[in-house]
């Protein structure tokens, strides 16, 4: 279990002020110049060295992603960081957190990491359900301006570099970062085709980068402390450092914990959130991170651990790590045809087989619970799962098909015996 | 669901401008000077705030929507033919394009919030207002509707009352939120059960040293 001296968010419940003097009083903000001294290839290096992947799903080494940027001499077009604060993932909610709570540790993080790639701006593109958490963001961003740690000579680092925030309407699809992208240019937020990528022809076709706010609220950390020692955390040097999880659903007492990388489920699930509801036993399955990933039934939970591979090894994924426990009195058909309904009502509507497929998705999942349909009816499902999955230009697609092919994997007697139900129930009346 | 788009419906008001000509310079300013088309968002966003100011002030209340005449608005601040805000407009579902309650209540409904009982947060809503999601009281005052995932899943089940989010609902709490705002009275927003931020219920799991100086515990 990881220590409270190695909590990087000391604040992630908020029992302190959120402001710019007690944030110092946790750290942020210490000699900050200092790291931007050394340059950014030292940054670039003890980020590879730290082992962090991107927290916003995704998991691509975030050293590696920051190095991607091309060299501003040579492009001649300003840089930009863009940071993804549209947490929408149903179970997740660990970045709105660390925008009420902690957000001078996102500003450093932005300022270092913005430093990193030659970005002298960097826009937040936070979720526009978040007002309060917005408003604390721009409360933060005024009081960093007003102390000299934003804008000219930012920390008196010598790097000029400018915070804005813009805030989105309600759209799922624009946590997808070509998405996002489209919507912070004023236009409707539909994924672009890659290549190009962001690196290379991003916000206004200029280099960008976007990463989560978890990914850029660790990274002041991380070089306060060394990669090394965030890199001492977790299963192996591809699954490394703490990270916050967010327990919902069935469980004692929901809440979000920042633990170690690579911590088991059970663990997680008893330690932090109260056990599940009933005991252990009374476990049905868990959605071990974010609605997208396919859920797990018992006897996998009992053992699996908590980060990248070691989920993706049962066919899973660690996502945004939004932890949605379901006991036994779940109807879990159910459970996910309302992520079913989620992804159609989400589609951005530009590729067919999503706009078309998440419609069909959730038509026949509507009738799998209550059972009025074939048992042949599971492997057409199964098989339009698979026309979706890796058909379209982003991985909403993919997004909508997994949950539904975990749920086959791992229930499909329960849907079986649910549609025999309901033909005995219609032969005898 | 909540009203469609209607560009030539009965209500929309023929002309519309921004009182805030400062706030509409300042959103501006957060784009480069070439790249207006940025503020459709901030200015649609602005614009249904204005409209929310006066509504609330009407004789018979009303919540902040964004009319046609706003969207022509907007694209003549941002130098662009108005089918391109029309399109921003349509597509986000945070901007309401009908008159809407002055009380918009958006009640999350997705697993998570499911899970923890929010059909009954729901059923309790609608029984209190005498409406089904997607209609408006009569006096004005509220409209509900169902929303996807609002990203406060270890508070759920929760809902979304204007700006602000109520979380660990029972129907009961519900119930009251929905009476006190008839009332005119002060409610409190967060978390329900009063606990604080994110943390379980009955007190953290970590940090326990720094939550006994805070006195959280």
């Amino acid at each position: 279990m990881l220590q409270d001296k190695d909590r990087i968010f000391t604040n992630i419940y908020g029992w302190q002020d959120s402001g710019l003097k007690a944030a110092k009083k946790r750290g942020d903000w210490d000699d900050t110049a200092s790291f931007i001294k050394k340059g950014k290839d030292w940054i670039i290096s003890e980020m590879k060295a730290s082992g962090l992947r991107g927290r916003g799903g995704a998991g691509f080494p975030t050293g590696v992603k920051w190095s991607f940027m091309p060299d501003p001499e040579k492009t001649g077009k300003p840089h930009y960081l863009v940071i993804n604060a549209d947490e929408s993932e149903p179970g997740t909610c660990k970045d709105r957190d660390i925008m009420r709570f902690e957000p001078h540790k996102l500003l450093e993080g932005a300022l270092l990491a913005g430093f990193a790639m030659g970005a002298h701006a960097a826009y937040i593109y936070i979720r526009g359900e978040f007002y309060n958490e917005g408003s604390a963001l721009v409360t933060a961003i005024e009081e960093a301006y007003d102390a000299g740690l934003l804008g000219k000579n930012a920390a008196k680092s010598g790097w000029d570099f400018d915070v804005y925030l813009h805030r989105g309407a309600g759209a799922y699809i624009c946590g997808e970062e070509t998405a996002l992208l489209e919507s912070l240019e004023g236009k409707k937020g539909q994924p672009r085709n890659k290549p190009p990528f962001p690196a290379m022809a991003g916000l206004y076709s200029c280099p960008t980068t976007v990463n989560n706010v978890e990914t850029i609220a660790v990274a002041p950390t991380i070089l306060r402390r060394g990669g090394a020692w965030f890199a001492g955390f977790g299963r192996d040097e591809k699954n490394t450092g703490t990270k916050l999880f967010c327990i919902s659903g069935h469980v004692n007492q929901p809440c979000n914990v920042e633990e170690e990388m690579g911590i088991g489920l059970k663990e997680l699930i008893e330690k932090h959130a109260g056990g599940v509801r009933g005991g252990w036993d009374n476990l049905l399955a868990v959605i071990p991170g974010g609605s997208s990933t396919p859920l797990l039934p018992r006897d996998i939970c009992s053992t699996v651990k908590m980060d990248f591979d070691s989920l993706r090894e049962v066919q899973s994924g660690l996502g945004t790590a939004g932890v949605i426990v379901m006991d036994k009195s779940t109807d879990i058909v159910y459970a996910i045809a309302r992520l079913s309904f989620f992804y159609m009502h989400e589609s951005c509507g530009q590729c067919t087989p999503c706009r078309e497929g998440t419609g069909w998705l959730w038509r026949t999942m509507q009738r799998m619970v209550t059972g009025n349909a074939t048992v042949e009816e599971i492997d057409m499902l199964y098989d339009l799962t698979k026309e979706i999955e890796g058909h379209t230009i982003c991985a909403h697609g993919d997004a909508s098909a997994w949950p539904i092919q975990g749920l086959i994997r791992h229930f499909r007697p329960v849907m079986e015996k649910r549609i025999l139900q309901y033909r005995k129930a219609a032969k005898a009346a | 669901m909540k009203p469609k788009f209607e560009p030539n419906a009965e209500y929309q008001p023929k002309d519309f401008s921004f009182k805030n000509k400062k706030k509409v310079d300042e959103i501006l300013a957060r784009y480069p000077s070439n790249q207006a088309r940025s503020a459709i968002m901030p200015l649609l966003d602005l614009a249904q705030r204005q409209v929310g100011e006066e509504g609330a002030k009407a004789k018979k209340p009303y919540g902040g929507w964004i009319p046609r005449a706003a969207m022509d608005e907007i694209a003549n601040v941002v130098g662009q033919p108005p089918i391109k805000v029309y399109e921003v407009a349509t597509f986000y579902s945070m901007y309401n394009l009908a008159p809407v309650g002055k009380y918009l209540i958006q009640c999350c409904t997705t697993t998570p919030c499911w899970l923890r009982g929010s059909a009954d947060i729901v059923k309790a809503c609608e029984k209190e207002l005498g409406t089904h999601l997607g209609e408006t009281t009569k006096d004005g005052l509220f409209t509900a509707i169902e929303v996807e995932c609002l990203g406060a899943c270890v508070n759920a089940p929760m809902v979304q009352i204007n700006d602000d989010y109520y979380e660990d609902l029972t129907p009961e709490n519900m119930v009251q939120i929905v009476k006190d705002l008839k009332d005119g009275k002060k409610v409190s927003i967060g978390s329900q059960q009063g606990r604080r931020g994110s943390m379980a219920v009955e007190g953290p799991t970590t940090l326990e040293d720094l939550a006994k100086k805070e006195k959280v515990v």
